[in-house]
């Protein structure tokens, strides 16, 4: 702990984050980003890029972190708000273990045999470049709740990521460990088990890490797009990201920035456990 | 003793015959006696590797034989033999796999061929691993000890596999060379434990005659033996064999022949392999 406080880079961040938020306090609170004189001989040229007359972009347009914590300690005793974290870590873990649960068999699949490649890849090839949330109003259509629609979109998120490493990740095994495998009398199982799993298991670890970060990316603006489930858990429980995008639309802006906090600290969290989860799924990689 | 008696008759390997046809190995004629050190040396890229990997079984032959205790291992009928612990390669850069521990490692062999049940196999590896000195890294994973180490630990888990033939693919050809004196040392002392039939390959000539009972020098692409030197310095040897009179003579006796080769290979410019 003492250790902790004496390192420099651990001051030089806390340091960096109370100046971005005393500036950020400073500029709210102005509530005027410069003189209007000094815009004065732009005007035309600022009209013509769409600009209001007097208005400009100023952070006092933003709401002051001081505000934003008052909201912030408003809503922490309000059940609708964990509701919403609930609700959005529920749908983010499900398309996420389901990504895992069929992308890492799936990408095992298609490194392993020639045939489940020359099938499974053009298709798969085809689909991957469509962006998830193109998939938002196909999906609300296809599955017969808003729930599920949400829990597919994330699910894409990092299906692909997913499967892209497992391909990538057995394919560069290298071919030693097969030979020597061979050598001392494995069969194809035990190749399977001892050589092919562990060996993708490293780049398992980081596909879902990247896969984490997009479904969190993706889950906000499913919920926001799809009104977040309303029909089912009405206002309450939209999610995260309904809970913005609400937010926008009754006009509390400190309630705005309180839900962008919370998914910062929702996809850190979820990031921290799995890093730790694959630390733990690869410990020779320490020694490195 | 009659185990690891290899003979390769008469074995050539073309690679892309239909295409660019290169010839890797050219009618190579090559006994090797049981329990004995035979070295290849050759410039790199001559087509060594490839002559070692048909004995082990990853690469097809396109004619010749190779016969290991009167079992053919691969003939026109056969072009690829089935690779076996018979015959366990110690692989250039290792291959130890870098997810298991040393010691897992070591007993891979035995337990996959069901020779021997886990807890066997962990106490036989215990004692082979402390017999190579090895005792302090077994739950150490192969990526946490030294490159010399790890090397070790590999000949640990061929002789495992009890098998009749080591085959060394310049083993020690990343390491440093005062690393390599101690591990030239470390191997003869194994050896002389084990008594195992090797088969090494190295483009060193001085670690050649340093280790072998044999030295042969091949030819560059295509591969076949250019000269085979009996070396003539008793076993047991230790490192100062190196500053023997002998020692000298037969590095100046080969010197010019695996020179001759080098240059050749030079100018052909082969690429590393």
């Amino acid at each position: 702990m003492k250790k902790m406080l004496s390192n420099p880079a651990l001051w030089r961040g806390v340091v960096s984050i109370a100046v971005f938020l005393v500036l950020w306090e400073i500029g709210a609170r102005s509530k005027q980003w410069m003189a209007p004189e000094f815009f004065a001989p732009f005007k035309e040229f600022l009209g013509a890029m769409g600009f209001k007359k007097d208005y400009l972009p100023w952070i006092g347009a933003v709401p002051a972190p001081s505000a934003v914590l008052d909201s912030w300690t408003a809503v922490f005793v309000d059940a609708s708000y964990w509701q919403s974290w609930y609700m959005s870590f529920f749908r983010v873990m499900s398309g996420f273990i389901a990504a895992m649960l069929i992308g890492i068999p799936f990408g095992l699949s298609l490194a392993m045999s020639r045939v489940a490649h020359g099938i499974g890849f053009p298709v798969f090839e085809v689909l991957r470049p469509i962006p998830p949330l193109a998939w938002v109003p196909a999906s609300i259509i296809f599955w017969p709740t808003q729930e599920t629609a949400i829990a597919f979109i994330t699910f894409l998120g990092a299906f692909y990521t997913i499967v892209i490493n497992v391909l990538g990740g057995a394919r560069s095994i290298d071919v030693r460990y097969f030979q020597a495998a061979r050598s001392m009398g494995s069969s194809r199982w035990d190749i399977f088990r001892r050589v092919i799993l562990p060996g993708t298991l490293p780049s398992i670890v980081v596909g879902s890490a990247v896969g984490m970060g997009i479904t969190w990316e993706v889950v906000v603006a499913a919920e926001m797009i799809s009104g977040g489930g309303s029909q089912i858990g009405g206002t309450r429980g939209g999610g995260l990201g309904f809970f913005i995008w609400l937010s926008y639309v009754g006009g509390s802006y400190e309630q705005i920035v309180v839900g962008m906090i919370s998914i910062g600290i929702a996809g850190f969290v979820s990031s921290e456990l799995l890093r730790w989860g694959g630390r733990y799924a690869t410990p020779w990689l320490k020694a490195r | 003793m009659t185990r690891g008696h290899i003979v390769i008759e008469d074995v050539v390997k073309v690679y892309d015959p239909q295409g660019a046809a290169v010839m890797a190995v050219d009618h190579c004629t090559l006994a090797i006696e049981p329990g004995e050190i035979c070295m290849i040396v050759g410039p790199s890229g001559c087509g060594k590797t490839t002559l070692l990997n048909a004995v082990a079984g990853f690469h097809e032959i396109t004619s010749g034989r190779i016969i290991m205790d009167g079992e053919v291992l691969c003939s026109p009928e056969k072009p690829r033999s089935t690779p076996g612990p018979d015959r366990i390669v110690v692989f250039q850069n290792g291959a130890l796999f870098p997810w298991k521990t040393n010691l897992d490692n070591v007993i891979f062999g035995p337990v996959m061929q069901g020779k021997l049940a886990r807890k066997e196999a962990i106490d036989k590896g215990r004692a082979m691993l402390a017999d190579a000195g090895l005792s302090g890294v077994e739950h150490n994973y192969p990526g946490e000890v030294s490159s010399g180490m790890r090397r070790r630990v590999e000949i640990v888990r061929a002789l495992m596999n009890d098998p009749k033939a080591l085959l060394l693919d310049e083993p020690y050809r990343a390491l440093d060379s005062l690393t390599k004196s101690v591990m030239h040392e470390a191997l003869l002392e194994i050896y002389y434990k084990n008594k195992v039939t090797i088969f090494f390959i190295t483009h060193d000539l001085e670690e050649a005659i340093f280790l072998g009972h044999r030295v042969a020098i091949m030819t560059t692409r295509p591969c076949k033996p250019k000269k085979i030197l009996n070396v003539d310095i008793p076993h047991p040897r230790d490192y100062s064999a190196l500053t023997s009179k002998r020692f000298r003579e037969l590095i100046e006796e080969t010197n010019d022949a695996v020179h001759e080769e080098a240059w050749k290979a030079f100018q052909a410019g082969e690429k590393e392999g």
